[in-house]
């Protein structure tokens, strides 16, 4: 009984902080990974759209951004419309992207120069609201960025991911910097599913969820994106939520 | 004889020289009158067309000339040096070879262009004094014997001049060899008296009092570009290039310029995409006249609106593509489509961001690394040859032992393209280290043909 009453309270607590955050509406349409043990994570079940996400890479992937680049590329793949992708590196292979999912004719590249100018151009792509997605390397992203970033993705409702790429490895501590982003994903590359012969299989990733609003953290081991941007339990866990073997580890090892 | 190109000169052909020497020296040289009005109405209209694609202000320096304000308008072609390579490359384009440079004063520029080795010269800003003080006394732009007497008495360089008292020179000169020299240093102001061409079409808004404050001139430029939507729409048309022209107390000009990537006709995003530049605006002492110019203008024609319920309304981001691109540069911003190339740097070429979708796609057998380094990068192997992947590498001082590899893929050299790639051969692996980390790596050659290539190995991509 006293069961029943915690949960009204509790119920009764959320929206009330609902009330106070605001007319969310729009931020309430999520786009599900398609995984339930990824789903069930993320409140409303899937990535909220319109909201600013971080992804970052881990170990080697906080400089090359590589797996991070895909991981969002699928995320974007998977929205509606245009996609305006800002870069400070020109070192982004489009044919790869199209391997994900994204095809050519939906990204626009945005060759921004310096940072700052990344913000502003990210900032006005979500303000917009006709892109499906935006998507920005940055290596800093102060609170206050990352509030204008939030508020002005909540307003269109566009999906704004903030794809965290440093120059060095040990600029990479900046991502325990809080920040005003609703998920903050690090993606890590695992040894790829074995083959019976020799060649790489299908690329694994040790997908953490560092933090989420209103949400816990988890781990997840996945393998990459196919050719719709949708990830996928690999073939060993499909069964059970058994443990990542090997877990985190670092790569410049 | 008026004009000698780099033919004629070797011909020992000169200007000034009789028609009857010139005949002496080549004999079957076909001679045609000098028609300077001709002349003048091509360099004008050079210059609208310099004005149409470059930048807001530009006016014809006769005889041979073409000066521009790059201010504001560089940035929309890629910064300074890049600016000046399009112009060269496009005047090269119709057979005209052009020297260009930029500089901080109409004179330095004018004189660098025409007196300096280089073809194309940007000049540091600040640096007007240096930059014409090695060049000879003509490069200032004076009357032929204002020349002549100057050599005479040992000027040969314009920095000679910079260094002599003024009163004595004025004395023996008069006031236009100060004037000359003043300008070129920047001491006094050499306005540009932009082109106008009849057809432009053109608004303008006269202050009864000077006006200075960022909301002023917003409410301003709404007024205009108002204006301006009404004139466009009695001729069909839809602007593809703004300018702005604020005329200061001063007498100095302020310009800024807008591009589209398709006509526009609609006074909020016109006033929008110029309103975003109000802060490279600087009013002075205050702003009596401001004109804003369609300098290019297409024909725009309505378009029919979904009228369906089955059809969906794709989103037009036509206005944030302007509104970036004006912002960061047009080249800035692009799309990227496939080339029929197996060469990876050279499967990839950009398109302006509001191209036509052509559904092009790469063929997406072979897995590419979502990273391409922008140039390959040397590694260190231990590589059974000739087919096998490496057992081992160092990269960036790291050694990575490879646990699991795919390959090769071999890439020949195109051969249309270029000899050396006749024979050229590159051997992709994709590798994976003990860490899980996915590189993509090739080897230059098959591993048994030196023709083929080096044998070195190379890191070109990361895989996620």
């Amino acid at each position: 009984m006293s069961d029943l009453t915690d949960r009204a309270v509790i119920a009764e607590l959320q929206q009330h902080i609902e009330r106070i955050e605001g007319p969310r509406g729009r931020a309430r349409i999520v786009l599900p990974f398609g995984i339930s043990e990824i789903d069930r994570r993320l409140p409303g079940g899937g990535l909220a759209l319109g909201a600013l996400h971080e992804v970052a890479g881990g170990g080697n992937g906080a400089v090359d951004g590589a797996a991070a680049g895909l991981f969002t590329a699928g995320i974007a793949a998977r929205t509606r419309g245009k996609v305006l992708w800002c870069v400070t590196r020109p070192d982004l292979f489009a044919p790869a992207l199209s391997q994900a999912g994204l095809q050519s004719d939906r990204v626009i590249y945005l060759d921004g120069g310096d940072e700052k100018t990344i913000l502003v151009c990210f900032e006005e792509g979500l303000r917009h609201g006709g892109l499906g997605a935006v998507v920005a390397e940055v290596a800093r992203l102060p609170m206050t960025a990352s509030r204008r970033l939030q508020l002005a993705a909540e307003g269109s409702g566009t999906i704004g991911i903030a794809l965290r790429r440093w120059r060095r490895q040990t600029e990479a501590s900046d991502f325990g910097q809080p920040t005003a982003a609703t998920t903050r994903w690090r993606v890590s590359v695992l040894p790829s599913t074995p083959l019976p012969v020799p060649g790489v299989g299908r690329p694994r990733w040790l997908v953490e969820l560092i933090r989420c609003r209103a949400g816990e953290s988890a781990d997840f081991e996945l393998e990459a994106c196919d050719d719709t941007g949708h990830l996928h339990l690999p073939p060993d866990l499909v069964h059970g939520p058994g443990q990542a073997e090997g877990g985190r580890r670092s790569a410049s090892a | 004889m008026l004009a000698a190109d780099a033919a004629a000169q070797a011909a020992g052909l000169r200007v000034g020289m009789t028609v009857t020497k010139a005949l002496a020296l080549v004999r079957d040289l076909v001679i045609e009158d000098a028609d300077p009005a001709a002349d003048a109405a091509a360099l004008e209209r050079l210059a609208v067309w310099m004005l149409q694609h470059f930048a807001p202000i530009v006016a014809a320096d006769p005889p041979d000339g073409i000066v521009i304000d790059s201010t504001g308008a560089d940035h929309l072609h890629g910064g300074e040096a890049a600016m000046l390579a399009t112009i060269v490359a496009k005047l090269g384009g119709v057979g005209l070879r052009a020297r260009t440079a930029i500089a901080d004063t109409w004179s330095v520029a004018h004189a660098l262009a025409r007196f300096d080795a280089r073809p194309s010269y940007v000049s540091r800003p600040g640096h007007a004094a240096t930059d014409i003080a090695p060049l000879p006394i003509a490069a200032l732009r004076l009357v032929p014997e204002g020349v002549d007497s100057l050599c005479v008495l040992g000027f040969t360089r314009v920095g000679d001049l910079l260094a002599q008292p003024r009163a004595p020179l004025a004395l023996r000169f008069g006031p236009e060899l100060g004037r000359r020299l003043d300008q070129a240093i920047g001491q006094i102001a050499e306005p540009i008296e932009p082109i106008r061409p009849r057809e432009l079409i053109e608004v303008r808004r006269t202050f009864a009092e000077p006006i200075g404050a960022p909301e002023t001139i917003a409410r301003s430029i709404g007024r205009l570009v108002g204006q301006l939507c009404d004139a466009l729409e009695q001729k069909g048309l839809g602007a593809r290039r703004l300018d702005l022209i604020c005329h200061r107390v001063d007498n100095r000009v302020q310009a800024v310029r807008a591009g589209t990537g398709l006509p526009l006709r609609d006074v909020k995003r016109m006033t929008r995409l110029l309103c975003d530049k109000i802060e490279t605006i600087d009013p002075g002492f205050g702003i009596e006249v401001m004109t804003l110019t369609a300098t290019m203008a297409e024909p725009l024609m309505p378009k029919q609106a979904v009228s369906t319920l089955v059809e969906e309304a794709v989103p037009d981001i036509s206005d944030l593509i302007d509104l970036l691109a004006n912002r960061v540069g047009e080249q800035k911003l692009y799309r990227v489509m496939p080339v029929a190339s197996d060469v990876p740097e050279r499967s990839v070429r950009h398109i302006p961001a509001l191209a036509p979708e052509t559904g092009a796609d790469w063929p997406g057998r072979w897995p590419r690394p979502p990273r391409l380094l922008a140039r390959a990068e040397p590694i260190d192997t231990v590589a059974l040859l000739p087919d096998h992947p490496p057992v081992s590498f160092v990269w960036r001082g790291v050694r990575r032992r490879v646990k699991r590899a795919d390959g090769p893929e071999r890439i020949f050299g195109e051969w249309w393209k270029c000899d050396p790639e006749l024979a050229a051969v590159r051997d992709y692996f994709r590798i994976e280290d003990d860490a899980g980390e996915r590189y993509w790596v090739f080897r230059a050659g098959d591993g048994e043909d030196p023709l083929t290539g080096s044998q070195r190995w190379f890191l070109h991509g990361i895989f996620g």
